[in-house]
Formats: C-alpha cells, sequence, structure tokens
C-alpha cells in the first residue's frame, strides 16, 4: 500500500464530519435500492440481473460488431462517430472542432468518463470555458475537486461548505439554504445553457441497432446540454454499446433502482443524430466520441472482462463496509468503492496502486447487489494474485515470503508448534493484553507495527488447547 | 488511424477476426401485462403524485381546457404545436403562445414563459412517465425551460409501462432524433441528500388525462 493511501484512509478515519456524511448518505442511497427491488414490488428482478448480464456479456464478447454497427446507424441518422485513444486524441477532437466552428463556451452534463481524461482542465487550458452543469459537479468544479461517489459527486459537501465555495467562487453572499442555493446554480447555469456553442455528454448506454446515445438524469441538465447548443458531443467509453433498444426494458428498470431507488429517473433521453427536417430545436451536429482509454487492456482475460459490465449505478459503493468507512477521495483515481477497486488495477496497471485489491473485506456484498452482476469479489482476488506474482518477479515481498515458509514450516511440524507455544507463554506476562509493545525491538518492524496498529496481540494462555485436552479426563 | 488500431486490438482479444458474425443476442425480454384503464389511470396517478406531480382526469376537451385555462390564469404560456392542444381548444386560451417555429424565437420565449403546455406520445401507468418524441409538433424546450410543464394527454395514449412502449416503438430513433421519457419533475439531493426540485427542468409537473 503506498503511503499516500494509507494517509488518506487515516485522515477520512479521523474526520467524525465526513464519517457522518458518508454514513449517512450512502446508508439513505443502500435503503432506497432496497425498497424497490425487494420481491414485493419487483418479483423478477433476479430475472432481470440476469437477462442484464447476459446481454452485457454477449455485448463485450462481440464488442467490435456492435461498435460498428452503432457506427453506420449514427452515420446514417447524420451522426458522426469519433474513435479516441486516449485524453489528448477527445481534447485534440474537441479543440479542433470548436475552433473550426469558433465555439469559446462548453455546457457539460455529469460523465464518469470525462472525468477519467481531465476533460474541463485540458479545454481551459486551451482557453475554452468548460462549465459542469450538474449541480453536484458543479460544485466540485467550484472546488476544484474530483467526484467523492460515482453517483452522489458532491455528498462529502454539506451546506455550509457549498455557502463557502459559491460565495468564494461566484462573488455573492454567504447563503446556507439549500433550495436557495439550488435555485442560485440554477441561475448561474441557466444563462450558461441559453449562451453555449456546444454540450458535451457522457452516456449511459449506445444503442447499436438505433445508433442512439440514452443520458439517464434527474436534474434536466443533460437534456439542457443536448438540446440547447447546436453542437452535440457525447463522450463514452466503448462498453457502453447494448445490441437493441429493446434492451432497455431490461437496463432501465435496474439502474435507476440500483443507484438511487427511483423506480425511473425523471429524464431518460434517447438521442440518435442531429434534429430532423422539421423539428425545431436540437442540436445540428451530432457527434459520438468513443474512448478506449485502457479499456482493450481489459478484453483478453475472460474472467475479469466483466469489469466492463458495469453500468455506473453505484450500489457498490453504498453497501461496501469499506467505502462507507474510507469514502471517495482515499481510491487513488476516479472510480472508487468496489467497483473503482477492480477498475482502476486493470485500467492503469496493479502497480498504480498494489494495495487496492486488498482495500476490501471480501465480504461479498458488492456482488450481491451489482445489476449486471459482476462478481466483483472473484476479480478482486484474482487482482490480489496479480499483485503477488508481480511483487514476487520485482522480489518485493521475500521477506513475506520468508515468513509464509516459516509459518507453513511450523504449522506442519506438531511437535516444534508446540514447544514454541509453550515458549511464547513462559516469556509473556499474561496480565498485559499488549505485552508486545513491552518489545520495542519487535514494535520497531514497521510491518509488525501496522499490523498492531489495528490490532491487539492477545497473550499467550498459560495452557496450550494440546495440553488441556491431554489431560481432559 | 485510430479507429482501425482499436478495433482491432478488441477483435485480437476477443479472438475474432474483421466481419465475422456473431451468434443471436439472448431474446428481448419484454413482459406486458394486461391491465384495464381504470387501473392504469389509478397507477398513473398515484406514482406522478408519489413524486409530487399533479394527475387530473377529465373526459372532455373542454373540461381539460377549463382546467388549463385556469392553471396558467395570471401567467405566460407557451403551447407546443400539437395538434390535440389545439382540437381542446387550448391554444386559444389567453395568454397562451403558440405556433412557434422558430428555433431562436423558440428558446427565448420558453425562457421567459412561466408555464410550457405540451401533449404527449404516450404516457407510462406503472412509472407515472410522459413520453415524448421531438417533431415539428413537440419541440423539446417546450417541456424543459419554464419552471412548469402542463401536459394535456388523450387517455388512449396511456400505456402499461415501458415493456409495452418498447414493444409499439423497437425502434423510436426512426421516427425522431429524441425520445424523453419524464418521471416528475426535476429534481436533486446533490447538497447533504436534501430533495429540491425544479433544479434545471420543470419544477411542477401537471398532466391532464382527457377521455
Amino acid at each position: 500500500m503506498s503511503v499516500e493511501f494509507d494517509q488518506k484512509i487515516h485522515d477520512t478515519l479521523a474526520d467524525p464530519k465526513l464519517q457522518l456524511a458518508i454514513y449517512t448518505s450512502t446508508a439513505r442511497l443502500k435503503q432506497n435500492r432496497i425498497n424497490t427491488v425487494a420481491a414485493e414490488v419487483l418479483p423478477d428482478y433476479q430475472e432481470l440481473r440476469s437477462q442484464a448480464n447476459a446481454i452485457k456479456k454477449h455485448s463485450i464478447e462481440n464488442l467490435d460488431h456492435y461498435l460498428e454497427e452503432f457506427e453506420r446507424n449514427v452515420t446514417a441518422r447524420g451522426g458522426k462517430v469519433v474513435y479516441c485513444k486516449d485524453g489528448t486524441e477527445v481534447s485534440d477532437f474537441v479543440l479542433t472542432l470548436a475552433k473550426e466552428r469558433g465555439a469559446r463556451l462548453i455546457v457539460k452534463s455529469k460523465s464518469m468518463t470525462t472525468e477519467e481524461v481531465d476533460l474541463n482542465e485540458r479545454l481551459e487550458h486551451h482557453g475554452l470555458e468548460s462549465v459542469e452543469t450538474d449541480l453536484g459537479e458543479y460544485i466540485l468544479q467550484l472546488a476544484h475537486e474530483r467526484p467523492y461517489h460515482i453517483v452522489a459527486p458532491a455528498l462529502h459537501k454539506t451546506r455550509y461548505d457549498v455557502a463557502e465555495i459559491f460565495s468564494q467562487s461566484l462573488h455573492v453572499p454567504n447563503e446556507t439554504v439549500i433550495e436557495n442555493q439550488t435555485m442560485l446554480a440554477r441561475r448561474v447555469l441557466r444563462e450558461k445553457f441559453l449562451a453555449a456553442d456546444i454540450g458535451i455528454s457522457g452516456a449511459n448506454f449506445l444503442v447499436a441497432d438505433s445508433g442512439a446515445v440514452v443520458l439517464i438524469e434527474n436534474e434536466g441538465n443533460a437534456r439542457l446540454t443536448t438540446s440547447a447548443p447546436k453542437i452535440h458531443i457525447a463522450i463514452a467509453g466503448i462498453e457502453k454499446v447494448i445490441p437493441r433498444a429493446q434492451d432497455l426494458a431490461t437496463f432501465l428498470k435496474l439502474l435507476a433502482r440500483s443507484a438511487t431507488g427511483q423506480l425511473l429517473s425523471v429524464y431518460t433521453s434517447f438521442l440518435s443524430g442531429p434534429r430532423r427536417e422539421g423539428e425545431i430545436d436540437g442540436p445540428d451536429e451530432f457527434y459520438v466520441v468513443l474512448l478506449d482509454n485502457g479499456r482493450t487492456r481489459l478484453l483478453p482475460d475472460k474472467e475479469k472482462r466483466q469489469t466492463l459490465y458495469c453500468i455506473r449505478c453505484g450500489a457498490c459503493l453504498n453497501t461496501c463496509p469499506v467505502y462507507r468507512k474510507i469514502g471517495g477521495h482515499s481510491f487513488p483515481w476516479v472510480y472508487s468503492g468496489p467497483i473503482g477497486a477492480i477498475l482502476t488495477p486493470q485500467f492503469m496497471g496493479v502497480q498504480h496502486e498494489p494495495g487496492l485489491p486488498f482495500a476490501s473485506s471480501l465480504c461479498g456484498a458488492c456482488g450481491e447487489v451489482c445489476p449486471v452482476k459482476i462478481d466483483i469479489p472473484k476479480v478482486l482476488l484474482d487482482l490480489r494474485n496479480e499483485v503477488q506474482k508481480a511483487q514476487t518477479r520485482e522480489k518485493l515481498n521475500r521477506w513475506e515470503k520468508l515468513a509464509f515458509r516459516a509459518f507453513a514450516w511450523l504449522m506442519t511440524h506438531p511437535r516444534v508448534y508446540e514447544l514454541a507455544g509453550r515458549m511464547a507463554a513462559a516469556m509473556a506476562p499474561s496480565v498485559d493484553s499488549r505485552w508486545i509493545s513491552s518489545v520495542p525491538p519487535l514494535m520497531n518492524l514497521p510491518p509488525v507495527r501496522a499490523w498492531l496498529s489495528q490490532r491487539d496481540l492477545p497473550p499467550a494462555p498459560e495452557r496450550s488447547f494440546r495440553e488441556m485436552w491431554r489431560q481432559r479426563r | 488511424m485510430t479507429r482501425d488500431h482499436i478495433l482491432h486490438r478488441i477483435r485480437t482479444a476477443l479472438g475474432r477476426s474483421a466481419g465475422q458474425a456473431v451468434a443471436d443476442p439472448p431474446p428481448v425480454r419484454i413482459r406486458i401485462a394486461e391491465v384495464d384503464r381504470e387501473a392504469r389511470v389509478r397507477s398513473f396517478t398515484t406514482r406522478l403524485e408519489a413524486l409530487a406531480g399533479k394527475v387530473y382526469y377529465v373526459t372532455t376537451d373542454a373540461e381539460a381546457r377549463d382546467l388549463v385555462a385556469s392553471a396558467i390564469e395570471g401567467k405566460t404560456a407557451v403551447a407546443s404545436n400539437a395538434p390535440y392542444l389545439r382540437e381542446c381548444g387550448i391554444t386559444g386560451i389567453a395568454g397562451v403562445e403558440t405556433g412557434i417555429t422558430g428555433r431562436d424565437e423558440l428558446r427565448e420565449r420558453c425562457a421567459a414563459a412561466g408555464v410550457g403546455i405540451t401533449s404527449a406520445d404516450y404516457a407510462l401507468a406503472d412509472t407515472g412517465s410522459l413520453v415524448m418524441l421531438s417533431t415539428p409538433r413537440e419541440a423539446r424546450l417546450v417541456s424543459l425551460l419554464p419552471p412548469a410543464h402542463i401536459a394535456v394527454v388523450p387517455v388512449e395514449r396511456l400505456l402499461t409501462g415501458l415493456d409495452e412502449l418498447m414493444s409499439i416503438l423497437p425502434h423510436p430513433g426512426d421516427a425522431t432524433s429524441s425520445m424523453v421519457l419524464i418521471t416528475g419533475p426535476s429534481r436533486t439531493a446533490d447538497i447533504e441528500q436534501i430533495l429540491v426540485r425544479g433544479v434545471h427542468g420543470p419544477g411542477q409537473i401537471t398532466v391532464v388525462l382527457v377521455g
């Protein structure tokens, strides 16, 4: 585990305000989900999960086919598909288009994919104004932070934090009433929507048979982003493609329920191509950027490629006992929680943060709530295995290996084991449950210190179980 | 070229070759329950009102018009070009602007209006949703920019739910560049999980079912 990861975890654990915010927000989202997937209200929930899993599996196994079909249909509707391998190619595309059209102001709706490549920073570096319009994302953009949670990006901010951020960035009086803060954002962002040259959105689904981008949201900012400006650019990971519009009958029932406990989110937009002849509004130009950014690296492994089934509902975060303690910003990249723990190492390589696949209790809750049935615990184990292999290759875990070999030898030699037990009992003063802290040289070993910082080592009992067993009659 | 490079990487990883046929995807899962009209209206009303929307069920066009007239009294309103609104006499109500066909004019009017009045192509009983297809008759911004949205919908357009919609419109993109499902007023809970309505879209939504 890197020092930075460790430090962020400790900082989060030591902040009672943050602990409360994470706990209450995730508890509410978690309960909302449970209420809407319960057997009484959605008897075919498990069937829907299996269907969603089967469709995603089929789509990923034939990804090239469905991307080409998607591309053909977008083109047939007058739109354009652009493939990009990384963030530089995405920003180059947007910058070139903006230059050609004389565009200066961009409005953006929420998209984890654009977070991956720091799109706003790249565009602003080149003199464009790129404004996040989802309320949570807007707050974070003003605060220069990244999302804390996949669906509730600003869950770590209180109304007082927001008041401070707004008064500093927007030069308005301190306002701590949430309704008023929201309406203030509405007014500021409404002006941006009406003046923007380009709207950039993400995509929840790409529908191959329709050449359509599907967007799911509650605020209406994605609708405004894709309807008001004359140019719409959707930026999506290549794994978002599904075969048929009719598959939405499966996915839409799962996504909002799993994310926020709604039957459907307020707005579900199904967008295919620029506005048609006679349509009064909507964009004149429609682009879909298909981003790789490491995704093709996940494809060769038949087991681990299921990570790409993820529909970004955030249910695994809300249910995860680890996320609920260490929060979103402890994680080393934009994706947090259990899905982040399996996505990040595969996108960035396991060496990026070797501690990540181990930051789990393997309780299995994430796999149980996943609406597309990603076996997250299994993938975590595979990744742990990979980390160990890499460390063996680099000879980083020599001492650990030696210790485990010694342990194995001890456990397979009962006589020695018993002798060691008796020696430990004789050496340790049984009154002090933290006896090991009185042995300074041991405590100074970093692995021992790290282990004991969260645990007690109970004293050895005067009589071992074996002794008691022998004397039982 | 990035396109070919990415597709090549995908094919290599999956062990596929260019243009290779694919097995049939899993069969589509569509289940349409038989629900009579009264039950559909009840369900639609319950669902939308649970989200703080308002639902009226009237039998005649004249009743619908009177309802809308009293709802928009003292406010400015923009009505879409849906023929049904004209049939109901709603476009004739004083203070209602309609017949707008220019994009800039429409955007300006909608941004200034207090109420947007539309019809809807369908409504979904089991979720309380409106289904709106963007066409010369229905612009996108009428149901989006004003702080209040009123939709007047013939009750025969009320479907059981999403599955019935997707069986009637298996390819929504054939008919329009934009289909949107609207389920309740615009909302956010991004600050302290406190629900606030009307953040970017309309904070009030009223549906008048007619028939």
